[in-house]
């Protein structure tokens, strides 16, 4: 299937999709900001997600099985020019990218158009297109300044997207000038990082690096590059204590801008964590490993105790949500944090499962948000009588986000737990299980809501007379796939393994 | 001691620039002082990339044309730093200007540029709803 | 040419109430026709576990979906799981019944949801009674906590909503913080979950990892209704009777006792518990839920309240069972699942066909009813006399043999707490049927509108059944020696 697949593409195409896909949403990107209108430009969002979605396949089929691709940008090999190399760590981010801005846009269309003044839809478009772009790049690169210069690119185009929900809320200007601030502090510390290591090793590609790295354990130079590395990418990863820019940014962007972020601009962050913790640096350099437990697994472990905490005292439903990502995301840290195969399988598992749990609960407060305009868990009262298919969907995403059975949560919840008995960490297993029963707390305030009160009276009111499949359809695409990948999670489970392998294998000691 | 601090002198004046943008960032209510912070500490980055670049004693990296078939023996300075600088200058401009654009939007949104008032006026309006 | 097999037969016994669920949503406009739906399925799901009881010498096992490597959700037929397949399926009709007659004698709303539920309810237990390994049993663990959440809060008020939240918060909340890290640490320690003759951790774990885990079992099946996790029980009280009547007999504590038994016998071993540190601290416990529920049972005035904590106390009866651990222990506690569930459903369905009668709904005020309504007096009596353990009923049996084994195993005060426990039954059970029948006879106006046939007829059958249990202890308990390594059985 998976050459039938390949052989639709002529070679020299196959050749070129890792420049391919970082192209495609850039050139659109310029197309867009000169279309008239919103429609024409979310055409070509369309096409251009589209496109990379497909050429996401075409790579993760071409790297199935170990296989790495190099790809010399502009013909200038590496290590000198800037190499894209995809392995089988960030073939599954790339998919997850795709995929979910396929789904993304196909979602944003009507939720724009309710959100965004119309003439500055194609201007978002384009803005949205950038973003992508800069995602990719960061994902796809083999190259440690280039990852910055993409990092840049995708951070500047979620400040604007951000920015936007000014429009419903003024104060989504504050939430994206803290996150300015904050994210050019984290990508300059980052920055700070690749100088330390271009100073110790003399080369700036990441492959590269990794070889040279291996002879200077001891080198201080090298240790500094390291901790600024994990601050900046930290930081941008929302890594708790770095995480007090994500809540406002969630709760007062547009619904699409926080559905699409909230599944992939972190995800994309946290790979670039494990590219660096792992292949870059290694797991068996002394300090790295220290920093496994005593910042890593730690910071992971509070932070998926204190967030969830705080997702508890929250009266906005999608701030709440996001302290909630904050929390599911020491989840993934504490599978780094072990260290091993298994746990890296778990970190990278949580995160493909965790992109499809928030993607669909942001889309359904983005439906719940276009009937009846809510934002606070109050005014969500009683949705599961006037609108109960939609809050079937949110029910499914929030169980999976407690790890209920038959949800893919439990799939993570499952591997994570087996890594940390693994490494003999009890402790470590009861964080996980206070974790859940918080996160049952908080996603059981949001269905008590919806399911147990009765609607207010604006509900009877008749509100707008439909909602648009096209933003019902992602969105139940995601939910389902929440329970799909429970009953047949072989493939996410090997996907999470291969970059688990890949992400281990590093350079040779 | 003397010498000790003469060569790392760059050095410690990247780290004094560093920290004073940084303060600024943190310490300063106005938000156009913070960008400007901001800016302070970017730069500093650039100046650390500049420095490592520079060999002792090496000559500017520029080839007279025809290139010469054989490597000469002259030292020469890094230049792939400058280069790099050049696309990080690109990208601080862009935040800048990003930043600054939000700033005129705040202006506009909230009449102040002053973080407390900012504050006040959004906690002004919470109140004002809870108790509606 | 045999289409039929056994390992087919397993599907069908989950897929049978899901059919059936299904035709009762297709149906939902004609009520006659659902309510034949339900039917339909609940018989025939009975002949299919009665099938299955026939075939489970063999052991017939199947693999439902491959989840992952190494984890798969898989249907294993055992005897202990055939027997509450058909103690639950066989109570389903009864139910079925009943629920019918109930319903529509309150004229209940959402009927169709109420079905629907109840069929997804009982394909989970029977999930649960037939699954091959712990994974498996969580999962359909979980689904029926899921399920009987709108059942519990059909009422839809501000209390049935509170008492819903509560039970669902309780059952889950235990489930996920101790008993999934339980069960992942039995996959850790023991390679896999796989229920096993003997105990899958015997011989693999140490006396102290084994004693950690049976506490985290023990409080982690929150269905099995151990103190001090029982609040759930009564709170859930606000259900309708039918509801009540599957809480309590057919499906949910009696599937947490049920996966406490499998995970006592298959899982721990009996020898592997008698060697934990904690089982002795576990059994005392268990005895002081028994006692203490019944204590509670006795200030009870509201009928549904007394019965929901004389469950509580009764289902404490098979933890102790499990955590005495001799093969005569765990005998008394997998009998007493049996004669607990027929003896406690006909009390439950007594007592909603005396409030679908009178809306009468306290002990108090039901004095001299019993010669308004014979029938369901004298099957509340028999009832009664079963969990009571009287001879000649069936409820004797299990605590005959959980006496003998906490004899056996020289604990005198855990037998005493026994027949202390008999005694505080016939305090709280018989005094309603007593006066009921020998006090004087309120004017018959207080039968507001006699109760519907179809709410007096199941629980006299269900009384009937109590009764011939007695006698057919035979059989059972020679359909389960093998389990516990008993020869030929105790029984006459």
């Amino acid at each position: 299937m998976i050459e039938a697949f390949l052989a639709l593409f002529p070679a020299a195409v196959l050749a070129q999709a890792p420049a391919i896909m970082v192209a495609a949403p850039m050139l659109g990107a310029a197309l867009a900001t000169v279309l008239p209108g919103g429609r024409p430009a979310w055409v070509v969002a369309l096409f251009c997600s589209l496109i990379t979605a497909v050429f996401a396949f075409v790579l993760l089929f071409q790297t199935w099985g170990g296989e790495v691709i190099s790809y010399a940008m502009g013909g200038w090999a590496p290590p000198l020019g800037i190499e894209f190399r995809i392995d089988g760590l960030n073939a599954p981010v790339l998919l997850l990218l795709g995929v979910l801005s396929l789904l993304g846009v196909i979602f944003a269309l009507p939720s724009v158009a309710d959100e965004i003044a119309p003439r500055k839809q194609s201007l978002f478009y384009a803005t949205f297109l950038v973003c992508l772009t800069g995602l990719i790049g960061v994902t796809s690169t083999g190259d440690a300044f280039n990852m910055f210069v993409f990092l840049e690119i995708s951070s500047i185009a979620t400040y604007i997207l951000v920015a936007m929900g000014a429009e419903q809320d003024r104060r989504a200007l504050t939430a994206s000038f803290n996150y300015l601030v904050l994210g050019t502090i984290g990508a300059t510390f980052f920055v700070i990082g690749v100088g330390f290591l271009y100073m110790a090793t003399g080369t700036l590609n990441m492959h590269d690096m990794a070889l040279r790295l291996v002879e200077l354990d001891d080198n201080r130079v090298v240790q500094v590059a390291f901790a600024f590395v994990i601050v900046g990418l930290g930081l941008k990863a929302a890594m708790f204590p770095l995480h007090v820019w994500l809540p406002n940014a969630y709760s007062f962007a547009p619904s699409f801008v926080t559905a699409f972020l909230a599944s992939t601009a972190t995800k994309v962050a946290f790979y670039t964590l494990i590219r660096f913790i792992f292949d870059v640096f290694s797991v068996e350099a002394p300090f790295v490993s220290a920093a496994f437990v005593w910042v890593i697994a730690a910071l992971g472990v509070i932070g998926m105790i204190a967030a969830s905490v705080q997702a508890n005292f929250q009266t906005d439903a999608r701030r709440l949500l996001a302290f909630s990502s904050v929390g599911q995301l020491g989840y993934m840290l504490l599978g780094l944090g072990i260290g091993t195969a298994a746990g890296v399988t778990a970190g990278v598992l949580h995160l493909l499962n965790h992109a499809l749990m928030k993607g669909a609960l942001f889309m359904a407060l983005g439906v719940f948000a276009i009937r009846y305009g809510v934002r606070s868990i109050n005014d969500l009262r009683g949705l599961g009588r006037t609108m109960p298919a939609t809050a079937s969907a949110f029910s499914v995403a929030g169980l999976s986000l407690v790890g209920i059975p038959m949800t893919v949560g439990f799939v993570s919840k499952w591997y994570l737990v087996s890594a940390a008995l693994d490494r003999g960490w009890w402790w470590a297993v009861a964080a996980i299980a206070v974790s859940s029963l918080l996160a049952l707390g908080y996603v059981g305030r949001l269905l008590a809501s919806i399911w147990l009160q009765s609607p207010p009276e604006r509900a009877l009111m008749a509100a707008k007379d439909r909602i648009p499949v096209m933003m019902l359809a992602p969105m139940w695409v995601l939910a389902i796939a929440n329970v799909w990948f429970f009953f047949d999670a072989t493939p996410i489970v090997e996907l999470a393994r291969g970059a688990a392998e890949a992400a281990l294998a590093g350079a040779p000691r | 001691m003397v010498e000790l601090i003469a060569e790392r002198f760059a050095y410690g004046v990247i780290i004094i620039l560093m920290m004073t943008g940084l303060y600024a960032v943190v310490a300063s209510a106005n938000l156009v002082k913070r960008m400007v912070g901001l800016g302070l500490f970017q730069t500093s980055v650039f100046l650390l990339y500049i420095t490592i670049s520079k060999v002792l004693g090496g000559a500017p990296p520029i080839l007279e044309y025809p290139f010469p078939a054989t490597p000469d023996e002259t030292v020469y300075s890094n230049p792939l730093p400058h280069v790099l600088i050049l696309t990080a200058i690109v990208v601080g401009v862009a935040t800048l200007a990003v930043g600054l654009a939000l700033v005129v939007r705040i202006r506009e949104a909230y009449g102040t540029i002053e973080d407390g008032a900012i504050n006040e006026a959004d906690y002004a309006l919470d109140t004002e709803r809870a108790g509606r | 040419m045999t289409v039929w097999s056994v390992e087919l037969a397993l599907v069908a016994a989950l897929v049978i109430p899901l059919l059936g669920g299904a035709g009762v949503v297709a149906l939902g406009r004609h009520p006659n026709l659902r309510e034949a739906a339900t039917l339909t399925a609940a018989v025939l799901l009975a002949i299919n576990v009665a099938y299955l009881v026939g075939a489970a010498e063999a052991r017939p096992e199947i693999t439902l979906v491959h989840i992952a490597p190494g984890l798969d959700l898989a249907f294993r037929l055992e005897p202990l799981g055939a027997l509450f397949a058909a103690v639950a399926s066989g109570l389903w009709i009864v139910n079925s019944l009943y629920s019918i007659g109930y319903m529509r004698g309150n004229e209940e709303k959402n009927q169709t949801r109420f079905y629907l539920c109840f069929t997804i309810a009982i394909a989970s237990a029977m999930g649960i009674a037939l699954s091959a390994n712990l994974l498996s049993m969580f999962v359909f663990y979980e689904a029926l906590t899921l399920s009987t959440y709108p059942l519990v809060a059909h009422k839809g008020d501000a209390r049935a909503r509170r008492g819903a939240a509560i039970y669902l918060a309780i059952l889950l909340g235990t489930s996920i913080g101790l008993l999934l890290p339980a069960i992942i640490a039995v996959q850790f320690i023991a390679g896999s979950t796989e229920f096993v003759a003997g105990g899958l951790l015997a011989g693999a774990a140490s006396p102290l990892a084994a004693g950690v885990l049976l506490v985290l079992f023990a409080f982690g099946i929150g269905k099995a209704a151990l103190m001090p996790i029982h609040p759930w029980l009564p709170h859930a009280m606000v259900a309708p009777t039918p509801v009540s009547a599957l809480l309590h007999a057919v499906a949910v504590v009696k599937a947490g006792v049920f996966a406490m038994l499998k995970v006592g016998t298959y899982i721990f071993g009996p020898d592997l518990i008698a060697a934990a540190p904690t089982s002795g601290a576990l059994a005392w416990i268990a005895a002081l839920s028994i006692v203490a529920a019944s204590v509670i049972a006795l200030t009870k005035d509201n009928l549904k309240a007394r019965l929901a904590f004389s469950t509580v106390s009764q289902l404490s009866y098979v933890t102790l069972g499990v955590m005495l651990a001799s093969p005569i222990a765990l005998l008394g506690g997998a009998l007493q699942i049996v004669m607990h569930a027929w003896g406690k459903i006909t009390l439950f369905m007594c007592a909603g066909g005396i409030y679908t009668a009178t809306k009468k709904t306290e002990v108090s005020q039901m004095r001299g009813l019993g010669r308004l309504m014979p029938w369901t007096f004298a099957a509340f009596g028999i009832g009664a006399a079963s969990v009571i353990g009287l001879p000649f009923f069936g409820g004797m049996w299990p605590k005959l043999f959980l006496t003998e084994g906490a004899l056996d195993a020289g604990k005198l005060i855990l037998a005493g707490a026994l027949i202390a426990s008999s005694i505080l039954n016939v305090a709280y059970l018989m005094p309603l049927v007593g006066r009921g029948f020998f006090d004087r006879a309120p004017p018959a106006k207080e039968i507001r509108k006699p109760a519907p046939v179809l709410a007096v007829l199941p629980p006299v059958i269900t009384a009937i059944g109590a009764l011939l249990l007695f006698f057919l202890v035979g059989p059972i308990v020679d359909f389960l020696s093998p389990v516990f390594g008993l020869e030929g059985g105790g029984a006459p």
